[in-house]
């Protein structure tokens, strides 16, 4: 650059710890704009993770609706429902009266892949519609692909009601087998 | 008129068409490619006829857990052409997917892949997964019951991946059980984030069609050599290549129109999936099953071993993935011609083999009780031996019949029984019922002595 052409458009040499300055600013603040923008946007990403999963006792009958020995169908409304859940927020689980107080519930789905398992009255087994796995009555594996036997849910009975504890889809890690 | 002219003159200037766009359209390619090049462009037709028509569903669907079935309904029975806009949405994506997959299989048998063109074909394998993905995450907007339960299996998948497998599920879910929380992230994935993607990479992957020149039509014999290829290829062009447009693009053009035309045919005459029950988590008759182009994934599952399907949900796709984003460094030289790879078209044919057989596999789906069996009737059983009959209602009671084929009823899970009183004594036959067996439930535990000997009484009858 020479001394005497300092009319001409361009960086000189004087500029140049200035501009390495306005670079570094510009950087630096545009690191700060994007990471104050990215944690609300990171939190929307992550927020099922972020979100403690509560359990709830929910009624799911009275003692007198169960019969001892037989297995019903059970409705109930999960933990944390928002409200534009819809019907999205019930879940299900197949709950047996074992005696005068005694229960037990299992899970719906099937441990293989979470596909829904129905029980067959007839021959006491749970079937499930989607790769043939078959559980017995104590939801121990009789067939089928599962690795594992079918979840249960915590059951009390308070007074004359029946109550389930909630809990979330059981996932089947890669542990089960 | 001559306002037109100067309406025109003032937009190309303004816009450079005849400097900008028209060189890309008319840029040279090598003479006959011929038919075997139209699939990548029909993939494309397909795309842009996916994003038209989900964009207009979006004007008349509800993206939320408690209304997207009730707006299906509405976009299916009521809205004007809502059938035939869900119809061509839904064969719209099998077509892309079945596309995708012809573009990709001619590129192998070509080795279109091969230099200078492997970002092609890296950018190709995201663009097939991304797509795969938009299928599914599609079905999933269904938000029937079928919907729901294929978000269940999808997280179950996930869940097998080790460590961080169960913290993937409930951000696949949003939450820990399927809830309000649900749809919306299905549906930002299917209508935003893999949208967004999916149009950005294929604007990079025709970029690159652009920059390094369709590929040749293989001639046996002529291998590729990185060092003098594109001297050779840019010589080739200058010497024989023909204008793009509209040389060579009346047949994408054609081919694409073919397409759309089909599609929307198709969806004229069978109209969209129906929907199942409501999407209620709590309704569990339903038999979940995914889309064709996924039948074969699924049918995979059912069929695997137990013992290695947790390996294999992770560590295949992840095989998969490597395997095909190493193919053009592995071989990026040499011939091309698959005259000359006849390896490589043989591996393409299992391929296809292999994931047809899944698929009709998962057509039939024999590996499922089958719920819907009816009793047996009088005439089948054919006997009025009181002990035997017992044993024929037995049969269907205790789910026998779901899984072994009598005659021609019942599910196909077990050995067929139509002939079984030839083949094993009745000693033979308590002894299987009882202990069960290989894919068969222990019996034992569930019923009685004499229940037991009624149904061997009925299978001893079958001859
Ligand atoms: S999900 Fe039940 S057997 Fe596969």
């Amino acid at each position: 650059m020479s001394e005497t052409d300092n009319t001409a458009p361009g960086p000189t040499a004087e500029d140049e710890p200035r501009r390495d300055f306005l670079v570094k600013l510009s950087l630096g603040l545009g690191g700060v704009a994007a990471l104050a923008v990215g944690v609300p946007v990171v939190s929307a990403v992550l927020a099922p993770l972020l979100q403690a999963d509560p359990q709830t006792w929910r009624k799911v009958g009275t003692l007198a609706d169960f019969d001892i020995g037989s297995t019903h169908l059970v409705k109930f409304e999960n933990a944390n429902p928002v409200a534009w859940s819809g019907v999205s927020s019930e879940s299900a689980a197949w709950l047996r009266r074992d005696s005068a107080t005694a229960f037990t519930a299992f899970s719906v789905n099937c441990a293989h892949l979470g596909c829904p398992v129905r029980w067959e009255p007839g021959a006491g087994l749970f079937m499930c519609p989607c790769h043939g796995g078959i559980y017995y009555k104590d939801g121990t594996v009789a067939a089928g692909p599962p690795p594992r036997g079918l979840t249960q849910y915590h059951i009390r009975v308070s007074g004359h009601d029946v109550e389930l504890l909630t809990a979330p889809i059981p996932i089947t890690d890669i542990t089960a087998s | 008129m001559k306002i037109l002219r100067s309406i025109g003159a003032w937009l190309d200037d303004r816009l450079g068409i005849s400097d900008t766009v028209m060189p890309l359209a008319r840029h040279l390619v090598p003479p006959g490619a011929k038919w075997s090049y139209v699939f990548g462009s029909a993939a494309l037709f397909c795309l842009i006829l996916q994003v038209v028509t989900g964009l207009a569903l979006t004007l008349l669907y509800q993206p939320t857990s408690s209304e997207a079935y009730q707006s299906l309904q509405f976009i299916t029975h009521q809205a004007v052409f809502g059938r035939t806009l869900r119809a061509i949405h839904y064969f719209g994506a099998s077509g892309m997917v079945l596309l995708v997959g012809v573009h990709m299989m001619r590129v192998y048998i070509t080795a279109s892949y091969k230099f200078p063109r492997e970002m092609s074909w890296i950018s190709g394998v995201f663009l097939l997964f991304l797509t795969l993905a938009m299928g599914f995450t599609g079905q999933l907007l269904r938000w029937d019951s079928n919907g729901v339960w294929s978000a269940v299996v999808a997280a179950e998948q996930v869940g097998r991946i080790p460590v961080v497998g169960t913290y993937v599920a409930r951000l696949l879910l949003g939450g820990d059980t399927i809830g309000g929380q649900s749809l919306s992230r299905f549906y930002s994935y299917h209508t935003l984030l893999f949208p967004g993607l999916l149009l950005g990479l294929v604007g990079f992957h025709l970029y690159l069609v652009i920059r390094n020149g369709v590929s040749e039509p293989p001639v046996a014999g002529r291998p590729v050599d990185p060092k003098t290829y594109r001297q050779w290829y840019q010589a080739m062009l200058k010497k024989v290549g023909v204008p793009f447009w509209p040389t060579a693009a009346w047949r994408d053009t054609l081919f694409g129109a073919i397409v759309i035309l089909s599609i929307f045919g198709l969806a004229l005459l069978y109209g969209p999936p129906e929907l199942t029950t409501p999407p209620s988590p709590a309704t569990i008759n339903t038999n979940p099953a995914p889309d064709w182009y996924l039948l074969p994934v699924f049918a995979l599952f059912a069929l695997m071993p137990a013992k290695i399907e947790s390996y294999v949900i992770f560590i295949g796709p992840i095989l998969t993935v490597i395997g095909l984003l190493a193919l053009p460094f592995v071989s990026n030289a040499g011939e091309r011609s698959p005259l000359r790879r006849p390896w490589a078209v043989f591996g393409s044919l299992c391929v296809v083999v292999f994931v047809g057989a899944l698929l009709l596999l998962g057509e039939q789906a024999p590996w499922s009780p089958k719920f819907t069996a009816q009793p047996l009737t009088a005439g089948l059983v054919h006997s009025s031996d009181p002990q035997v009959v017992a044993g024929s209602a037995l049969f269907y009671n205790k789910g026998c019949l779901y899984c072994h084929l009598i005659d021609g009823h019942g599910g196909r899970r077990g050995p067929e029984l139509t002939e079984v009183g030839r083949r094993l004594t009745p000693g033979e036959l308590e002894i299987r019922i009882v202990n069960g067996g290989g894919n068969m439930p222990a019996y034992g535990g569930v019923v009685s002595k004499k229940e037991l000997a009624a149904l061997v009484a009925f299978l001893g009858t079958r001859k």
